[in-house]
């Protein structure tokens, strides 16, 4: 984490631009960003995928001068860009499949590096991101993902999890959250929702790998994920960032919500935000004001059956839980801020 | 130069003379000993620069090649039998994205029951993927048509993969003329793309296309195979003006031109069939035999030309479409439409069970006194069908198959008559 700001604005308790240096601010609009995903694509209103990606690739695109190329697998991010012939890739773009994104991420950053030999230069100037879902990455592209991680190839892979396979109708990943309605873990019977015990955290496999670089990042905090992308182009290698990105559609929150739950997230302690390199933990972001879960939980209607009457209380406890074990895990909460 | 080698140590070298940029290496039988033996030339420092990516799957090796292909580098991998229907979803992509990727194809059955003989069911089962497809006869040819494959693919813009028979070929020892990097280099022009990544003129590959136009991408892949009619045979001819020898090319005919009889065979199997041809000829008998060697595009026009004056044709194929017959056999009687002729379908060296001269002779014998029937299945054992079947009617619980079949054989010798 790069802020050591301490002035948070009240309600939301984030850090105001006003508050921040110039060069630590996030600037929206300007005539130097790349707009590496233009306007006029076609994703939901409050769409954090879109928000996420727009941010992660511009803050790549800076951090390389402009040098860059992106493999994208098959999701939301890749259809609502690219309706023929309305490409909103501002830079040189390749959808293959849905899961092989990372492996062809290899693919052209072996060919640069070839050509850079080639033209008598050790490294290749242009680098490249390869970018997906979380159903595109922990699922079905999970084995191309950890062949290029252990391959320790020179590819940043960037995460965009909004934690269901949302292009195909909202369905179950193995990033869906307990107890979350999806299509495909309707909130129907005794436990409904998804269950408890599975799932991935694919972060934590990434640091098994001891790749160089691994980080969180949540769509509250821009500035953070651009750090956190600029950083990684630092490093050469395999490097993964997963970017955690509220989907109004699939969770049924409200488009204007897509920041606060972003926040929320990690506030509650559900979405730990960290970086790791080869394979330790480096950084956590603290928790600067603590929220109890269903904070998060109550304005998504994919939780809507935990609060109806009966409700489950027992359920949202057990998410309680579950957050309070990152807490701990992570050390999220600074030692000043513990009740 | 001449060399004694293992055909996959020849293909290794005629690949490494084409100076690919990226190769994506993944073991499985019997293909192992080509990317074996390009990750040593590359290791050594022989093939530099060059990236040699050991990769975790078929469908990787595929996909790593769609990536460095789009990038611009001429890249090479090798498959068979799983690993090529483990890649299948990549194999259509790379065509369809019109990506000059070079595979080989070192033919192996599919299972179940696993098996790691020769066969053709693996290519065969790409062969509406859009990638051109071409049969070598013999180790000297692979070598030889994976050097006009490169030089096919970039020009097309379209993956071309080069079938050679699993072991049968791969694994034989024999004598190859290897060329020169002089004389391959003087054949085959560096890559230039048609796309590519760059960031001095970005542009998005792999878009979403909706009905407006899907059919038409289709279409034009189907153009440049219909392209590819012509340009196989060409490219066979400078071959063989800068080279010295005969190699590719769509067809190859040997003693059709008065012959009542013709066998339409693919990759290896046309030497032994060469030889029963002789043998019947000796005999009086009017036979010949049509080699094809691009199965696509399929040279209908050709195929026809060959064929059109014989009065019976047979196809000896390695693969087998269950519940229709042959695969070729079907494309052969397209050819042949509007024809009226005696045609038979054998099926013959499944999971790599010996095709013999003896059997030909037979078989064929049985074609030329049109006695034979229209699908028949070369050496076949009815004996242990015939037990399974009977096993199948008389009880629900009959067991697995292959393992029941097995027993009935007792332990025996792989099968060869
Ligand atoms: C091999 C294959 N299986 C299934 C699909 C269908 N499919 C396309 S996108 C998608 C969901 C993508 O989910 P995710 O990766 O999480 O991205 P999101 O749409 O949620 O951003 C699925 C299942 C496909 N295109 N290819
Ligand atoms: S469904 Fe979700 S991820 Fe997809 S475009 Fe809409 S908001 Fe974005
Ligand atoms: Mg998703």
């Amino acid at each position: 984490m790069t802020q050591p700001v301490k002035f948070y604005q009240t309600g939301t308790f984030t850090v105001g631009n006003r508050l921040l240096s110039p060069d630590e601010r996030t600037v929206q609009a300007s005539i130097n960003r790349n707009n590496s995903l233009n306007s006029g694509h076609r994703a939901c209103q409050g769409c954090g995928e879109a928000l996420g990606a727009r941010y992660a690739v511009d803050a790549a695109m800076r951090a390389t001068g402009g040098q860059l190329m992106a493999a994208n697998a098959t999701g939301c991010l890749e259809v609502f860009s690219t309706p023929y012939p309305e490409t909103s890739w501002q830079l040189p773009w390749l959808h293959s499949l849905f899961g092989n994104a990372a492996a062809v991420g290899t693919g052209i950053a072996a060919a640069l590096q070839v050509k850079a030999e080639k033209a008598g230069k050790a490294r290749s100037d242009v680098r490249v991101i390869a970018q997906g879902g979380d159903g595109g990455t922990t699922d079905i592209g999970f084995g191309c993902l950890s062949g290029m991680f252990e391959r320790n190839d020179d590819v940043l892979y960037i995460c965009y999890d909004n934690e269901g396979y949302m292009n195909t109708g909202v369905q179950r990943s193995s990033a869906t959250p307990p107890a979350a309605r999806t299509a495909t873990t309707q909130a129907l019977g005794d436990a409904p929702g998804a269950p408890f015990g599975q799932g991935k955290n694919l972060p934590l496999i990434a640091m098994a790998h001891e790749i160089p670089y691994v980080a969180t990042a949540t769509v509250a905090d821009l500035r953070d994920l651009e750090a956190k992308v600029e950083k990684a182009m630092t490093f050469h290698g395999a490097r993964y960032l997963h970017v955690f990105v509220p989907c109004p559609l699939g969770w049924g929150s409200a488009a204007c919500d897509t920041i606060k739950l972003a926040r929320l997230a990690r506030e509650t302690g559900i979405f730990p935000v960290f970086e790791a390199e080869n394979g330790a933990v480096t950084e956590v972001t603290k928790i600067r004001h603590r929220v109890p879960v269903e904070a998060y939980l109550r304005p998504q209607k994919r939780f809507a059956h935990l609060f109806g009457d009966p409700g489950h209380p027992e359920t949202v406890a057990r998410i309680q839980a579950a957050a309070d074990r990152n807490i701990e895990r992570f050390g999220l909460l600074d030692e000043k801020a513990r009740p | 130069m001449l060399k004694q080698m293992e055909g996959s140590v020849a293909v290794a070298e005629a690949v490494a003379l084409c100076r690919p940029e990226v190769i994506c290496a993944y073991p499985i039988s019997p293909q192992t000993h080509i990317v074996e033996g390009l990750g040593a030339l590359v290791k050594s420092g022989a093939l530099e620069p060059c990236a040699f990516i050991n990769v975790e799957s078929e469908f990787a090796a595929m996909s790593v090649a769609i990536g460095s292909s789009a990038t611009g580098a001429r890249t090479y991998t090798a498959t068979a039998s799983q690993g090529l229907l483990f890649m299948a979803e990549a194999v259509y992509n790379a065509s369809g994205l019109g990506l000059p990727i070079v595979m080989t194809v070192a033919n192996r059955a599919i299972g179940a029951p696993i098996n790691i003989w020769n066969d053709h069911s693996d290519s065969m089962s790409q062969r509406d993927s859009g990638w051109l497809q071409l049969f070598a006869e013999s180790n000297q040819e692979a070598l030889d048509i994976h050097i006009q494959a490169f030089k096919l693919a970039e020009e097309l813009s379209m993956p071309v993969m080069v079938c050679m028979d699993g072991f049968i070929l791969t694994h034989a020892y024999e004598r190859v003329d290897i060329p020169t990097q002089e004389q391959v280099d003087g054949f085959l022009p560096p890559y230039e793309p048609r796309q590519v990544l760059d960031t001095a003129e970005p542009v998005s590959i792999g878009a979403m296309v909706g009905p407006e136009a899907f059919m038409e991408v289709r279409y034009l892949a189907h153009a440049k195979q219909t392209m590819a009619l012509e340009r196989i045979p060409e490219i066979a001819r400078e071959f063989e003006a800068s080279f010295g020898r005969a190699a590719g090319g769509l067809v190859r005919r040997y003693r059709t031109e008065d012959a009542e009889t013709i066998v339409v065979a693919l990759g290896s199997v046309v030497g032994t069939l060469e030889e029963t041809i002789d043998a019947m000829r000796e005999q009086g008998v009017k036979i010949g035999l049509l080699s094809i060697r691009s199965f696509r595009p399929f040279p209908l026009a050709a195929v026809r030309a060959a064929l059109q004056h014989a009065e019976r044709v047979v196809v000896l194929e390695k693969s087998f479409s269950v519940g229709l017959g042959g695969v070729v056999s079907t494309d052969v009687r397209l050819a042949l439409s509007g024809i009226q002729l005696h045609g038979y379908t054998v099926v013959a060296g499944l999971g790599g069970r010996s095709i013999t001269q003896a059997s030909l002779e037979r078989v064929l014998a049985e074609a030329v006194a049109d006695k034979l029937e229209p699908l028949t299945f070369l050496d076949l054992d009815w004996g242990i069908v015939n037990r399974q079947l009977a096993r199948e009617a008389a009880m629900r619980r009959s067991g697995p198959i292959a393992e029941n079949l097995l027993r009935d054989l007792g332990t025996v010798q792989a099968k060869v008559h």
